[in-house]
């Protein structure tokens, strides 16, 4: 034993972290727990592969034909020659009067084309992403050779003139990855900040709390108790992970693509890690202080509804904020410590600034501090007020008879 | 705070040595109830202390008090010379009057915890924990769980916790609540054993025998006062000695010898019992004119008060009777 006379707060915290930790991860429910939401994902997934397959059969097979009358009309009766027999492998072919530049065809709203083919039928231009090109090359001078003769020789070749994706565009893709990350980030901390809920009112019931709350700082207490779940969070995290990877594997690539982060994959994952820590630390502290309060897991159940249902409506305010960076409703989301880790995630997917991320973190550090320390305080008022059984201090005061 | 010798002083002034626990004038309110109401107690190091009282008294609210596991709303108190209790954890065992372990975690581990939580490295706990099991004779149950064992069990493996950092001061809250007549026996000599090796023993109870038989000094607590507080022998010679006079005859001319407030009652058809103090005039004259007065004695002793007896002269008599219930009640008996 070293020579002072106390642990210190982090001592004492790890301690509880380390016996929690162990005692969850090494009990029959947990494996339980982890199977659960197993069933979920495994459904999400081919429900989410069969609405991609369909999204990317349905939005992404037109293409529109600029060119003169006479092309245009040639490669569309060439096209319906040539579908019996090739069939779903060409494109969707219409033919657009506009006389905007390709690239703003492309980008036409109402219309969602694939590419943009121009020129002529010995010379094919494909204006499209990169992506696209690579695609439909093949299959539109397939479809012009057949166009431009009866009897095909070569094929002709074709041009591709690659666009870049327009910022409108690109952010509004990467709405697609901040709303993804939010829900993701929202399922889990709902999924998981429930154990801390049990953890405590379990605590108070094997009569532990007292030992804990007598030999250490009940801030020390909490956080040692939110420490070990978070611990416990990220093994079912990745254990969720290898599975929901395993299953995206047997799906092949059928399962949704999400567009690029702003930050990019490796930096938006890392943010991802640190903001569910956070969300979950916070939340987690929040429920700790009612199982805490509570004495049955009947309490904790009716004293956490109104606390799960001002999550939601947190999650509802960042999520409607994202199509609104910079707006106050998108600010207040960011600074508002419940809200701040699903407004931060989603900035994350589509602006490339990082220090707001750095300052994000040290707020939502410092409320999870005061939300432990509070939550203490609070426990320590209200909980440990008499002796056995909770029995309320009965009076016997009066009865003294003074000497 | 009124000590043994009736006046108002302050702890340090009674004549102790260095103090374990100093507290002046804890105050703690519930909702507005009063549970403490300005308890003093300064308990000397090295010392057997008890808190008796009846449940209810303000015994568990003032240890938690003095633990730090909650604080005063006044008053200040001093553990081990620090005003934050918390700062001396290492230095403090504490049972609870509320046993608890994890029910899944096996004994050797769960005493490791609870010396862990007092800064003892877990590895020393499981050690001294399977050689303190194996010397209250629990050594076969060292790899059980907690789950697993016996009510007295698993309260010896949480003394056993409570102790395993070799603690300077411990505070046992109802101690022999919930145990045998052998397990009481058995933590009776643990405590004197660690009095022996000077570490300070304070414990609440509200069974006024344990605190007769072990207690150096006690506190008597009541309705959240403390109305005495010093030692054990003080109190009980607060009321003289009383004879307790057994005679066949109930009247006589030797009744005038008797004070007219002597307790009597009636034992079978042919005896009669009286108690009463020892008259001023001394025994010697009471005997004579008993003997003289034909009151046909059957036997006649002198007892010193018993803390009991002190009890009700200082707490008063619904104290003493809710202490009677408690007992009575079959809790810590």
């Amino acid at each position: 034993m070293s020579d002072t006379t106390r642990l210190t707060r982090f001592e004492a915290a790890r301690v509880v972290a380390r016996r929690d930790f162990h005692a969850i991860l090494f009990s029959r429910a947990f494996l339980f727990f982890l199977l659960g939401p197993l069933f979920p994902i495994l459904i999400g997934a081919l429900a989410g592969g069969i609405g991609g397959q369909v999204q990317r059969d349905a939005t992404t097979r037109l293409v529109a034909v600029v060119m003169s009358e006479a092309d245009a009309e040639a490669m569309i009766e060439a096209r319906a020659r040539l579908a019996p027999q090739v069939g779903r492998a060409l494109p969707e072919l219409a033919i657009s009067r506009s006389s905007a530049p390709p690239d703003k065809i492309l980008r036409e709203t109402g219309r969602n084309y694939a590419a943009v083919v121009t020129g002529t039928l010995d010379a094919p231009e494909i204006t499209a992403p990169q992506e696209a090109i690579a695609i439909w090359s093949g299959p539109i001078a397939m479809i012009a050779a057949h166009a431009g003769s009866s009897e095909v020789q070569a094929y002709p070749a074709v041009a591709g003139r690659p666009v870049a994706t327009s910022r409108a565009a690109e952010r509004s893709d990467r709405i697609r990855t901040a709303q993804a990350g939010q829900l993701i980030l929202f399922l889990l901390m709902m999924l998981l900040a429930g154990m801390v809920l049990s953890n405590l009112v379990e605590e108070k019931a094997n009569k532990v709390i007292e030992v804990l709350a007598a030999a250490i700082p009940m801030d020390a207490v909490f956080l040692g108790k939110l420490v070990a779940m978070l611990g416990v969070s990220f093994v079912g995290i990745a254990v969720w992970a290898v599975a929901g990877g395993a299953i995206g594997l047997l799906a092949g690539n059928a399962l949704p693509q999400l567009p690029e982060p702003a930050l990019g994959w490796p930096l938006f994952v890392a943010f991802g890690i640190a903001y569910f820590a956070m969300g979950y630390l916070l939340l987690g502290s929040l429920f700790l202080t009612i199982g805490g309060m509570a004495a049955t897991v009947r309490e904790v159940q009716t004293l956490s509804m109104p606390v799960t249902m001002a999550q939601l409506l947190v999650f509802f305010l960042a999520a409607s904020s994202i199509t609104r960076p910079g707006s106050p409703i998108e600010l207040f989301s960011a600074v508002f410590p419940l809200s701040s880790p699903f407004a931060m995630l989603a900035r994350a997917a589509q602006s490339e600034a990082l220090w707001p991320h750095a300052l994000a973190l040290a707020w939502q550090a410092l409320c999870v501090f005061a939300f432990v320390r509070v939550g203490a305080t609070i426990f320590r008022r209200r909980v440990m007020k008499s002796g056995k059984a909770g029995r309320a201090v009965k009076g016997h005061v009066g009865e003294t008879k003074p000497v | 705070m009124l000590t043994e010798t009736g006046t108002m002083t302050r702890p340090h002034a009674c004549g102790h040595g260095p103090l374990a626990i100093e507290a002046n004038g804890l105050v703690k309110r519930f909702d507005g109830t009063l549970a403490v109401d300005g308890v003093d107690i300064a308990v000397p190091e090295g010392a057997i202390y008890g808190i008796l009282g009846p449940n209810g008294a303000g015994k568990t609210t003032t240890l938690r008090m003095l633990l730090g596991i909650i604080d005063p709303d006044e008053g200040v108190r001093r553990v081990l010379g620090n005003d934050r209790p918390h700062e001396v954890a290492k230095l403090i065992g504490y049972l609870p009057e509320e046993r608890g372990l994890y029910p899944a975690m096996k004994c050797d581990e769960a005493i490791a915890f609870m010396g862990a939580l007092r800064g003892l490295p877990l590895d020393e706990g499981k050690a001294r924990g399977r050689k303190l099991l194996e010397a209250h004779g629990l050594g076969h149950a060292i790899d059980r769980q907690i789950r697993q064992l016996s009510k007295g069990m698993a309260q010896t493996v949480q003394l056993l916790g409570t102790l395993v950092h070799r603690p300077k001061l411990v505070v046992f809250d109802e101690p022999f609540s919930g145990l045998d007549a052998i397990n009481q026996g058995k933590l009776e000599v643990m405590i004197r054993e660690l009095a022996k090796t000077g570490t300070t023993v304070i414990f609440s109870t509200h069974v006024i025998h344990h605190a007769e038989r072990l207690c150096d000094e006690v506190a008597i607590i009541a309705g959240g006062k403390v109305p005495y507080a010093g030692s054990v022998d003080a109190a009980r010679d607060r009321i003289p000695a009383q004879v307790r006079l057994e005679t066949r005859s109930s009247e006589g001319a030797w009744r005038a010898a008797l004070p007219n407030d002597a307790r009597h009652d009636r034992k079978g058809d042919d005896s009669h019992f009286w108690c009463f103090p020892v008259p001023e005039t001394g025994i010697e004259a009471l005997l004579k004119r008993l003997i003289e007065g034909e009151a046909g004695i059957l036997s006649l002793s002198i007892e010193r008060a018993g803390l009991h007896d002190a009890f009700v002269e200082i707490a008063g008599a619904a104290a003493a009777r809710a202490l009677d219930e408690d007992t009575a009640g079959g809790v810590g008996r």
